[in-house]
């Protein structure tokens, strides 16, 4: 066996053994430790992918002795291996590009759970990626719930306590469908792990058995799923939650977190249920029409709104309903289009709140528009960082918007119908308000007076003699966020090359 | 007024789709396999083999502590690492750092507990070592009858939570600090994880692994599942005690 | 009809899941909507409960003196067991963080309702503008 097979389990427990001892380390350490493991586990990531790249085949890795069907399971192809660098290396640039907001947000004491939350947090992702076993995905998404909940709790303010109440009950709704769906399955199907269980579903389906509770359970699935993923009329909790927290914690949140559960789903659809039924099912176009509404209500939202990070999380729901409507199409071609958007959109965005969180220090702390103005001057890298995100938004050519714009439409013209009419439209229109709504901002931060109040990060300054390591690190991270966002543009060919390959694996 | 009727309307929404969705899922549910027969498609080769084979192979009598320790260990890893995050959320929350707070904790106390109450402590005296005991002998026999690390370390909390209200924070601080909890959590979590590891990486690379079953039976059997039981304990009572010590009080005192 | 009666766990657990959904959407209290949750919560665990039952067989722990001719069939089913186990793990987990922040709540907003919650954090926003 391949030493490299051992890489994803060893990346979930040591982010696991990180953040139990953190519990006992000084804030100083802690905050180093976390620094490092994600790293190591980002470098791994890049390890296995190239791996796969080179030719290693499609795994699976056993949690114990024996293997399926009587033990745990993870299961790791190509694109496994390209999420799992994706989401390591956003949440250490994140981290990273929010490290100044941390430290004003964030009780001194407290430093140390945050940082345990958020490598738990960065854990159960990447083992929602890399699982292949319905409980245990159960079980992380627990994880997943109650970090993303603390990680937006930590700044302690009655807005945040509100928000994250609301989405916590939001995601809790989801979890509980998610989990009588899984004992549903069980019931029908006597496994728990996926591969096992569909098996069993295309037996049951050939034989026409038990079809009402399987279709009621893979709806339920997909319904809790993007319950917590936001899709849109069950999103009304997210502007509050990714407005009110710290930058890098809305970064995460936006860009990550909702990820790894539409992640999880494109996994419960097309390897648990499998690729020959999940097509026929009425869950697809509950999904895409879903997806559709969202793609221009939260365009819409957004164009309304007059606070730089609302406005950011009305566009990640628009955006989220991108990806709906890709899986929605219900072909390869659509999820292969879902999947760049995921990567794309979880590069920009969290761009995106770092770079908001830059501005916001560049205008006395205030995410207001009136507040705003000149800003982008006065901040430059977060003021270029906007420029690169909205060309990227609004899907210029070079820039990652446009590859998965491109693919998404690609994928609805080749499926007949009034899915590809609708799909079509809705992209046409989401695209307009997203260009207006994005260039009003680049003209809001880069018109009017080039000094402001006396910024955040000044009075910080004062506070701290580290100053100048908290501005290199904030700086290196926009410059590390818009070099990711050029290169997916530039390299997008190959991205699509990872992620059909990846596709091919994933069944 | 206007709001009272979006409120009604918004009701009378919810109510009706609770009861399509109730109706779906009574319909759903005329279509499930039956209860308690012997041919439905759960019972199939997996709870046979964890029946059958369990024993021998992990030494564990009670097959649901063999599937939950060993075959499915990862899982309850996890499900540990729930407990632990949650704590750590509470922590978030309620801890109340800085100086002023010593004061605030102990004035909290005086107002809420009956301190030094002879009734209580009296009964107390009796009851706590009883449940301790109980809590022990659960934990220890997990993996020959029912019990193990979570029942168990519930228990254990249990014996905590009395002593706490019967003789008050101070007297139970004499032993158990925020420093000892956080030290004793962190060291049965790192030991189930960096076991559970070892174990992961040895059978998943098809290597040998010192573990042994031991002879079934005894107390001194099935492996890391004994070990792992005891850490499993600590967490769920170390965890349990210190989220009710936040929700009344706000943190340990020293 | 000769099913209805060994059945009724299962519908008993699909009314309780519904009953707790709407607790969770309706109710105002936050105390009643994690009420609401634990109802939902066990309701799944006694779905499952039901589920691992077989008729006329005991808890799948099985005596020293058996060992080497265990026969399966005389055991109920251990996996739902140990699924509920996990479940019940969890589900305390999140309710303790769900009331540790209705503490919280409660002591910056003095109300447990959180469409008050919600007008109070409106009408701040507005006085900041």
């Amino acid at each position: 066996m391949n030493f490299v097979q051992n890489i994803p389990a060893l990346s979930i427990l040591l982010l696991m053994f990180c953040g139990i001892v953190c519990l006992v380390l000084p804030a100083r350490w802690a905050r180093h430790l976390a620094d490092c493991a994600i790293a190591l586990v980002c470098a791994a990531s890049v390890v296995l992918w190239v791996a796969f790249l080179r030719g290693q085949e499609v795994f699976t890795y056993s949690m114990g002795e024996i293997g399926a069907p009587f033990g745990n399971e993870l299961r790791a192809g190509m694109l496994e291996a390209a999420a799992a660098t994706l989401f390591s290396a956003v949440t250490l640039l994140s981290i990273l590009g929010g490290r100044a907001h941390l430290r004003a947000d964030i009780g001194k004491k407290k430093v140390n759970l945050y940082y345990i939350s958020v490598l738990f947090l960065l854990c159960s992702m990447l083992a929602l990626v890399y699982t292949n076993d319905l409980f245990t995905a159960y079980v992380f998404v627990e994880i997943n719930t109650i970090t993303a909940c603390g990680i937006v709790m930590s700044k302690e303010d009655g807005y945040t306590l509100a928000a994250s109440m609301r989405y916590f009950i939001m995601s809790l709704i989801g979890s509980g469908l998610f989990l009588i769906a899984v004992s549903i399955l069980y019931a029908l199907t006597g496994h728990l792990l996926m591969s096992n269980i569909q098996e069993e579903v295309a037996a049951l389906y050939a034989s026409g058995q038990y079809r009402a509770p399987l279709q009621v359970s893979i709806a339920l699935m997909g319904v809790g799923l993007s319950l917590k993923s936001a899709l849109w009329p069950f999103s009304s909790w997210l502007p509050d939650a990714h407005s009110s927290a710290s930058a890098s914690s809305s970064a995460m949140l936006s860009g990550l977190v909702l990820k790894s559960f539409i992640f999880l789903l494109v996994k419960v659809f097309y390897r648990v249920v499998g690729v020959t039924i999940i097509p026929t099912h009425a869950i697809l176009d509950l999904l895409l029409v879903f997806g559709i509404l969202g793609m221009i209500m939260g365009s819409v939202n957004a164009l309304f709104e007059r606070d730089i990070k609302r406005m950011l999380a009305y566009s990640s729901i628009g955006q989220i309903g991108y990806i709906f409507c890709g899986i929605g199409l219900g072909t390869i071609a659509g999820v292969a289009a879902a999947m760049v958007q995921i990567a794309v959109h979880a590069c920009t965005k969290a761009m995106l709140f770092c770079a908001a969180g830059g501005l916001m220090d560049a205008s006395g702390g205030s995410k207001k528009f009136k507040d705003l103005e000149g800003a982008g001057r006065r901040d430059t890298y977060a003021g270029v960082a906007f420029i690169v995100g909205t060309l990227s938004m609004i899907g210029i050519p070079f820039f990652g918007g446009f590859i998965t714009k491109l693919s998404l439409v690609t994928a609805a013209v080749e499926v007949g119908g009034w899915r590809n009419t609708l799909s079509i439209l809705a992209i046409i229109v989401s695209t307009i308000l997203t260009a207006i709504y994005y260039i009003n901002v680049l003209a809001i931060i880069f018109r009017g007076a080039e000094t402001g109040p006396t910024t955040a990060r000044e009075k910080l300054r004062e506070q701290w003699k580290k100053q100048m390591r908290l501005d290199t690190e904030y700086e290196l991270a926009i410059v590390l966020f818009i070099l990711l966002n050029l290169a997916i543009g530039l390299q997008s060919d190959r991205l699509m090359d990872v992620i059909r390959t990846g596709l091919a694996m994933f069944g | 007024m206007n709001k009272e009727k979006r409120d009604r309307i918004y009701a009378i929404l919810c109510t009706i789709l609770t009861i399509v969705f109730i109706g779906i899922m009574l319909f759903m549910a005329t279509g499930l396999p039956h209860l308690g027969l012997a041919t439905n498609p759960d019972i199939n080769e997996v709870p046979e083999f964890y029946v059958e084979e369990g024993p021998e192979e992990t030494g564990a009598l009670n097959a649901v502590t063999a599937m939950i320790l060993h075959y499915r260990a990862f899982d309850t890893l996890g499900e540990s690492c729930v407990l632990f995050v949650a704590a750590i959320s509470v922590f978030i929350l309620l801890r109340i750092d800085g100086e002023a707070s010593n004061e605030t904790v102990v004035a909290i106390d005086r107002r809420y507990e009956p301190v030094n109450d002879p009734i209580l402590s009296k009964t107390f005296l009796i009851l706590v070592p009883a449940v301790f005991m109980f809590g022990i002998y659960i934990t220890m026999n997990g993996h020959l009858s029912p019990g193990g690390g979570f029942s168990g370390g519930a228990i254990l909390a249990a014996g905590f939570l009395l002593y706490l209200n019967a003789y008050g924070l101070e007297n139970t601080e004499r032993f158990l600090t925020s420093k000892l909890y956080r030290r004793v959590t962190a060291l049965a979590l790192c030991f189930y994880a960096a076991a559970k590891g070892y174990t992961f990486y040895m059978g998943a690379n098809g290597l040998e692994s010192f573990e042994s079953a031991g002879i079934p039976g005894r107390i001194l059997s099935a492996g890391l599942i004994l070990p792992l039981n005891i850490c499993v304990a600590i967490v769920v009572s170390m965890t349990i005690y210190s989220m009710y010590i936040m929700i009344r009080k706000g943190g340990f005192n020293k | 009809m000769t099913y209805f009666f060994a059945d009724l766990p299962e519908y008993a657990a699909m009314i309780l899941f519904g009953i707790g959904l709407s607790i969770l959407m309706l109710a105002k209290n936050l105390v009643k909507k994690i009420i609401g949750l634990n109802i939902m919560d066990t309701s799944v665990f006694l779905f499952l409960a039901a589920k691992g039952y077989v008729e006329g067989t005991v808890a799948p722990i099985v005596t020293a003196e058996e060992l080497g001719r265990i026969d399966s069939a005389l055991y109920s089913n251990p996996v739902p067991a140990g699924l509920v186990l996990t479940g019940i793990v969890v589900s305390v987990s999140v309710t303790a963080v769900l009331l540790s922040l209705v503490v919280r709540l409660n002591e910056e907003f003095h109300t447990l309702d959180i469409d008050e919650i919600i007008h109070i954090l409106r009408k701040r926003d507005r006085e900041d503008l």
